[in-house]
């Protein structure tokens, strides 16, 4: 059917994971480009600053979030079951991994390797979540909201609480390194955790834990986009559209709820998990409501429901700030530079003295004026309520309108 | 976050009845609650806006109200009045601007979603509380901003118990604002209100003009958000209003829950029993098993037992689900 899109002669072809060569050759070169990243420098017309460390780092973050987004997305996107309690899944799963994965010590840990601690990260937060399921079950639509914030100020009670495992309130502990071993031998077999030399090239810390990452967000966007094809994926589906029309049609509604609830559970725990050896260092106040916020601000933002508006929701939730505070540098280069009508505008946004009227402050705890930090929590809640009024579908939407554009082009439709 | 300050930790020390004290605690905290959860329950029931911004419209208010008693100095600049009516009018002057500014939310950011689903609607409330937070919380600075009440901390021995002046305000103030409240809907507008609680549309064929029944909604919701935060933020809870005034609207939504989420009697109740069952549990779980800061966790313990008997709180109605 060379030539002839959206011509499905069979369903194989309709449930197809890549339905056209186009799609194919795009995710290839997509991700040759992804992986190739840190060797940016060495590599002709590829934008060199992605390769350097702080860049490497913010990727990372990205596919960490990544990960936690797709399960969200299964739960409250795909199944349509809204819940607020993700960072508590995610600091249970990250609290696992410390536990299986810390050298004992004064606090509890086991000290077993990486391919022991990151499967128990998702598989326990996924037995929590079957348990509480049947409760949350009960609960629907806006109740269920309430219900799962409940369960986040509990969490974060019990993570402050249980000293002996998450190291207390506002001290937090170590956690473990993203080192592969065997056993518990002294040299990893794969060590992501220290600069070294992979295939002729040097590759530092930060860019082995972005590939590392990168290749866990590829496996989980496999089983996120392949669960959608199945039986199941479609069941949520049903669900959230119409819950007792899906009962009727056979299928089982409890059986599906607590099912999206185990396997959302499982993706946050291994996210949580990942996150927190990622950072190194985690307080249990990290897994507040507000990082269940950002969730599901990531899904709406991208496109609830869809596995590619949750990537891009995350890659534009993680790394707007850091393009605002850029920006904002940038323009106190300018204001320092000199005069000229770009330095007078730039003076009038930011201010770079105490007493500088400006709306953007570059002196923490100094004027008036918001900190780069919290004009990006700003944006975030603006970014959030612009969305919701005009794009509901999100950077999907927009997606896809361009892309029908293209389509259709010359023509309108 | 500094930890909130229970009533209930300052009064068991006196020789006192430790049971007393810790019910008029709870009912003075549930009062509170009850005030932010009824402003709630009539911005939803109204309006169909899940109002996840209540926080900071209580943090807002509290901080307007600091401002006009305080930096304005309104109207202790102009009159030499005594302090409480002094006080009085500024809290009074506070509460229309609050009232302004709940109107003013709701026409930008909730009247585009009218007719959207709640969920959606929801998440734009989430937006409005992060941005308000994070303005409010840099206006406010590193310190509480001081409510300038004329109580400050005098306090009333009863003999078995004692009551700060504040709680004693507050309760008056608060049984007021339910009476009002009570009162409000038999008049011509609060029924116009309730029609279109029950049926936006039927109720604009009717005549009804919806979008300013929004707006009142939206300025009773604010009006008693900014009076629960102002009460939150004083004697002997805080000593004035930070950005963890919002934290008591997080603890306020158990209340809601409780109560269910469309009833405004369930909002009352629901509070003050909320109230009541944190203060207990500050005064007597203290045993070191229970660890640190368990009584604010109890509120939220509480909705889940609710929910898993009645999933739509005790007073809420049973949603009908059809095909």
């Amino acid at each position: 059917m060379r030539g002839r899109p959206n011509l499905y002669t069979s369903y194989a072809a309709d449930q197809a994971l890549m339905p056209t060569v186009t799609k194919k050759v795009a995710l290839a070169v997509f991700l040759i480009l992804a992986a190739l990243a840190p060797i940016a420098s060495s590599i002709p017309l590829y934008p060199d600053f992605l390769g350097h460390n702080d860049w490497m780092k913010l990727l990372s973050h990205v596919a960490i979030f990544g990960i936690g987004a797709l399960g969200i997305n299964l739960l409250t996107g795909v199944a349509g079951q809204v819940s607020l309690g993700h960072a508590f899944f995610m600091g249970l799963g990250a609290y696992v991994a410390v536990v299986f994965g810390a050298p004992p010590g004064d606090l509890w840990g086991l000290g077993l390797p990486m391919w022991i601690w990151l499967p128990m990260a998702g598989i326990i937060p996924a037995a929590v979540g079957l348990l509480v399921g049947p409760a949350a079950v009960r609960v629907r639509g806006l109740y269920l909201a309430f219900a799962t914030l409940g369960l986040v100020f509990i969490g974060e009670w019990a993570w402050r609480n249980l000293k002996f495992v998450t190291g207390g309130a506002f001290a937090g502990r170590k956690f473990p390194e993203f080192q592969w071993r065997v056993w518990k031998e002294e040299k990893p077999v794969a060590d992501f955790a220290s600069d070294g030399v992979w295939l002729g090239f040097e590759i530092s810390e930060e860019a082995k834990v972005y590939l590392l990452m990168l290749g866990f967000l590829v496996v989980a966007t496999l089983v996120a986009k392949n669960l959608q094809r199945t039986r199941t994926g479609r069941a949520f589906q049903a669900i959230r559209d119409r819950d007792i029309a899906a009962e009727v049609m056979g299928v089982n509604e409890f059986r599906c709820k607590l099912t999206a609830f185990g396997i959302s559970s499982a993706f946050a725990g291994v996210a949580g998990a990942l996150f927190a050896s990622f950072v190194g260092r985690q307080i249990p106040e990290t897994w507040d409501l507000f990082l269940s916020v950002e969730f599901i601000a990531i899904i709406l933002i991208g496109g609830a429901g869809t596995v590619s508006g949750a990537l891009m929701g995350t890659a534009f939730v993680i790394i707007l700030p850091r393009l605002v505070q850029d920006f904002t540098e940038w323009l106190s280069g300018v204001i320092e530079s000199g005069e000229g009508t770009l330095a007078t505008v730039a003076d009038a946004v930011v201010s770079v003295a105490p007493d500088d009227g400006g709306f953007i402050n570059t002196i923490p705890g100094v004027g008036p004026g918001l900190s780069v930090f919290q004009l990006n929590q700003v944006l975030f809640g603006l970014l959030i309520i612009l969305f919701m009024i005009f794009e509901p579908l999100g950077l999907y939407g927009i997606w896809l309108r361009v892309r029908n554009y293209w389509k259709g082009w010359p023509f309108t439709y | 976050m500094t930890p909130m300050l229970s009533a209930a930790a300052v009064l068991a020390q006196a020789e006192h009845s430790q049971l007393a004290g810790a019910i008029v605690s709870g009912l003075s905290l549930g009062t509170i609650y009850a005030l932010l959860a009824m402003g709630f329950v009539i911005i939803f029931k109204a309006t169909q806006v899940v109002n996840f911004a209540h926080g900071a419209l209580a943090t807002v208010g509290a901080f307007i109200t600091a401002g006009v008693a305080v930096e304005l100095n309104f109207p202790g600049r102009f009159l030499d009045l005594p302090p409480l009516l002094g006080w009085s009018i500024s809290v009074v002057a506070a509460l229309v601007l609050s009232a302004a500014m709940g109107m003013l939310l709701e026409r930008i950011f909730l009247r585009p979603m009218v007719g959207e689903d709640l969920f959606s609607v929801a998440i734009v409330t989430l937006g409005m509380n992060v941005i308000l937070m994070t303005i409010v919380t840099d206006y406010i600075g590193p310190d509480p901003r001081s409510m300038a009440d004329p109580w400050g901390d005098a306090v009333a021995d009863f003999g078995f118990v004692i009551i700060a002046h504040t709680e004693i305000a507050q309760f008056v103030v608060a049984v007021a604002l339910v009476l009002l409240v009570a009162g409000f809907f038999r008049t011509r507008t609060g029924i116009a209100m309730r029609a279109t609680a029950f049926d936006q549309e039927a109720a604009r064929a009717q005549g009804i003009r919806v979008g300013a029944i929004f707006a009142i909604a939206w300025a009773i919701g604010a009006v008693l958000a900014t009076v629960g935060g102002i009460f939150g933020s004083v004697y002997p809870r805080r000593v004035g209003v930070y950005s963890d005034t919002a934290l008591l609207v997080f603890r306020a939504f158990p209340a809601i829950i409780l109560g269910g989420l469309d009833s405004v009697l369930g909002a009352v109740i629901g509070g003050l029993s909320v109230g009541v069952a944190e203060a207990l549990a500050g005064s007597y779980l203290n045993h070191p098993w229970f660890g640190t800061g368990f009584s604010g966790i109890v509120p939220y313990l509480l909705m889940v037992a609710v929910l898993f008997i009645r999933p739509y709180g005790i007073f809420g109605t049973e949603e009908i689900r059809r095909v």
